[in-house]
């Protein structure tokens, strides 16, 4: 009969529907994997086991013997594997390079308080500090140098302010012309500015970012008459050119499949387009618009090369016309040049870590505001 | 010739006052439509008289909803749409240059095949209409709110959900709705396009119902398929075949004694 075969009746379709399968969870189990590298690299920091002091405290090679491995080990830094794999002479060298590095302190830092200050502490991540030569406590991200400043708080600014001039730049232009699109305009005009639109995205970050970094600074400088020459205002403009084919398209999307009915309930009732649009097509699309205005927000946030050609220095200011220097561009920045395992490597990974958790909380949020939306037109609240 | 007795048809309708006593309201002539280069509509010509009810029935692809859409130029939002001859509400041409399309639409309501109320609530739908004439006063439009929804005979169904979404109504309520919603701006006509072709009989018979306690205050022109409607509730009906108007009287003629043999076959069942 073949009526009890199961899955063997047609295993070509289950074979795909397996592969989908398959491909699908690779993409969850990817993004977990990513998630797990990132944390792990960033753990110390969060745990607080990282010490970014200048001044260490140093124990002198002649007492070497008086310390058992286990404390050398410690004292050292070493994984239990890499203090294995050394012979007494590397661990006196190593304890001797301890040494070194604190007599090459230049003498006038012994006594600054900042020296003996573990910079990767919570309170100096987030909060201001009146570091030494300063007047005032101030948020500094200044990684390079003796004293390693490490607050975070500028970054995060950095990110928000571009992000938001970006999108407060681009949501409204690209929300309006998807209206147009596919609300208003002849079919004509339709064929000719969708695509082209969307073409926009296929130009490549760095190149939107060189624009910026020439000729829109300029235009910019020579209309608003500010003094930065390069600020979040040019970046966050920029920004908004990456973002506006992504809100566009999606914001396109959804008002199209509104139900053509809903337009001609409202036309015969006497409205005229623009009313029908605005009243009764745009706010049918609202979930749509808004996950489209999400997909836009984690499009500027996580974008790098147009905030780093167009301004990064990290200055803490709530102000458009400051320059600003976002999260991923300072992963991008200074990645490079971080030592592995070191503090700064690790801070990097931090900042991953915050850059992915905001992203997460944006996208988790968006799709509360959708679902509720959806039920809200749908009748179902 | 003399029609055939009609077995599966009541005609109910009443007989209107004599033709010679009724002015006319809408008056199509020599009305030919054309999408792109096929040729929809031929030469109709058709006067709609005032507080009753026209039937427009035929075979599906016979025009009729097309003319139904000029009476108020919803065909205005088709590509490629031309159109000849005239169509005069009340003296007016309304393809005239200088007619304001917002205006005529205010004039001539249209309830269309598949119930499209807007995604928002009941009393929202009923107000939206009103508040584009401008109407700003609450107690005005809760008033006429309530007017209208008692005229489609919806009120004491949903005056405890005025303002939950009017998607969450059955097919038949939603169907009423579009009704209250196209009465609440007081048209002078009502174009129906096959409005209760998605419904069941028991809806169906309701807004049949309805219908007829509109014609007292409203012009209703209504496409439909269903033979028997027609001759339920229309006072006049007009046959449509391949875009020609074949034969316009009074419904009880064209069910009992229709002068085209075409006519005959379709409204007894042989053909279409």
């Amino acid at each position: 009969m073949g009526i009890q075969r199961g899955h063997r009746a047609r295993p070509l379709e289950w074979l795909a529907e397996r592969v989908i399968f398959t491909i699908s969870l690779s993409a969850i189990m990817l993004i977990l994997l990513i998630f797990i590298f990132v944390g792990r690299e960033a753990l110390p920091i969060f745990l607080g086991r990282m010490d970014s002091a200048l001044i260490q405290e140093t124990i002198p090679p002649e007492r070497m013997n008086e310390l058992d491995p286990e404390e050398l080990r410690v004292y050292l830094d070493l994984s239990p594997r890499q203090f294995a794999g050394m012979d007494r002479d590397t661990l006196q060298m190593l304890m001797e390079v301890r040494q070194e590095a604190l007599e090459e302190i230049p003498p006038e830092q012994l006594n600054d308080p900042d020296a003996h200050a573990n910079t990767t502490a919570w309170r100096y991540l987030l909060f201001p500090h009146q570091w030494s030569d300063y007047d005032r406590p101030r948020y500094i991200w200044q990684p390079i140098g003796n004293i390693h400043k490490y607050n975070i708080v500028p970054l995060i600014v950095g990110s928000l302010k571009t992000t938001l001039i970006g999108l407060f730049f681009a949501v409204p232009i690209s929300v309006g012309a998807a209206i147009y699109v596919s609300q208003l305009a002849r079919p004509r005009v339709r064929e000719i500015a969708k695509p082209t639109i969307e073409l926009l995205s296929g130009i490549p970050s760095v190149v939107v970012g060189f624009f910026a970094l020439l000729v829109m600074a300029s235009v910019f400088q020579a209309v608003f008459q500010y003094e930065t020459r390069l600020n979040a205002f040019v970046a966050g403009i920029a920004l908004g050119f990456a973002v506006i084919p992504v809100v566009f398209s999606i914001a396109e999307d959804a008002l199209t499949s509104v139900p053509r009915s809903y337009t001609q309930g409202a036309l015969a009732l006497g409205s005229s387009k623009w009313q029908a649009a605005w009243h009764i097509v745009l706010p049918a699309a609202l979930p749509g618009v808004f996950a489209a205005v999400v997909l836009g927000f984690g499009r500027a946030i996580g974008e790098t090369m147009i905030v780093l050609m167009v301004c990064s220095a990290s200055v803490m200011s709530w102000s458009i016309f400051d320059s600003a220097r976002s999260i991923t561009t300072t992963i991008a920045a200074e990645m490079a040049e971080a030592v592995a395992g070191g503090h700064h490597y690790r801070m990097l990974f931090m900042l991953g870590a915050v850059l992915f958790a905001v992203t997460f909380v944006a996208n988790l949020v968006g799709d509360i505001v959708i679902h509720r939306l959806k039920r809200k037109l749908e009748g179902r609240s | 010739m003399p029609a055939a007795p009609l077995k599966n048809v009541t005609v109910s309708a009443p007989d209107g006052p004599d033709d010679s006593a009724k002015e006319t309201l809408i008056e199509v002539r020599d009305l030919s439509l054309y999408y792109g280069a096929t040729r929809a509509l031929t030469q109709i010509t058709l006067p709609i008289c005032p507080r009753l009810v026209t039937a427009f029935i035929g075979p599906s692809g016979c025009g009729k909803s097309t003319l139904l859409r000029c009476f108020n130029r919803m065909n205005d939002l088709i590509d490629n749409v031309r159109i000849e001859g005239a169509v005069r509400i009340s003296g007016y041409d309304i393809y005239s240059r200088d007619v304001d399309v917002i205006e005529l639409r205010k004039r001539v309501g249209m309830v269309f095949q598949k119930s499209n109320p807007f995604p928002k609530s009941v009393y929202e739908n009923i107000a939206y209409g009103l508040r584009l004439q401008g109407h700003r006063n609450r107690a005005d439009l809760d008033q006429i709110v309530e007017q209208s929804l008692r005229s489609a005979a919806l009120w004491d169904e949903v005056k405890d959900r005025l303002h939950s979404s009017a998607l969450g109504l059955s097919g038949g309520q939603q169907q009423r709705l579009c009704i209250a919603r196209a009465i609440a701006i007081k048209p002078e006509i009502i174009l129906m396009d096959e409005p209760a072709s998605a419904l069941d009989p028991i809806a169906t018979a309701r807004i049949e119902d309805l219908i007829l306690d509109l014609k007292k205050q409203f012009t209703i022109v209504i496409v439909t398929h269903n033979m028997q409607q027609a001759a339920r509730i229309s006072d006049y009906t007009a046959f449509f075949y391949l875009g020609q108007l074949v034969e316009h009287d009074r419904t009880r003629k064209i069910f009992t004694n229709p002068t085209q043999k075409q006519t005959e076959d379709y409204v007894t069942g042989r053909f279409g």
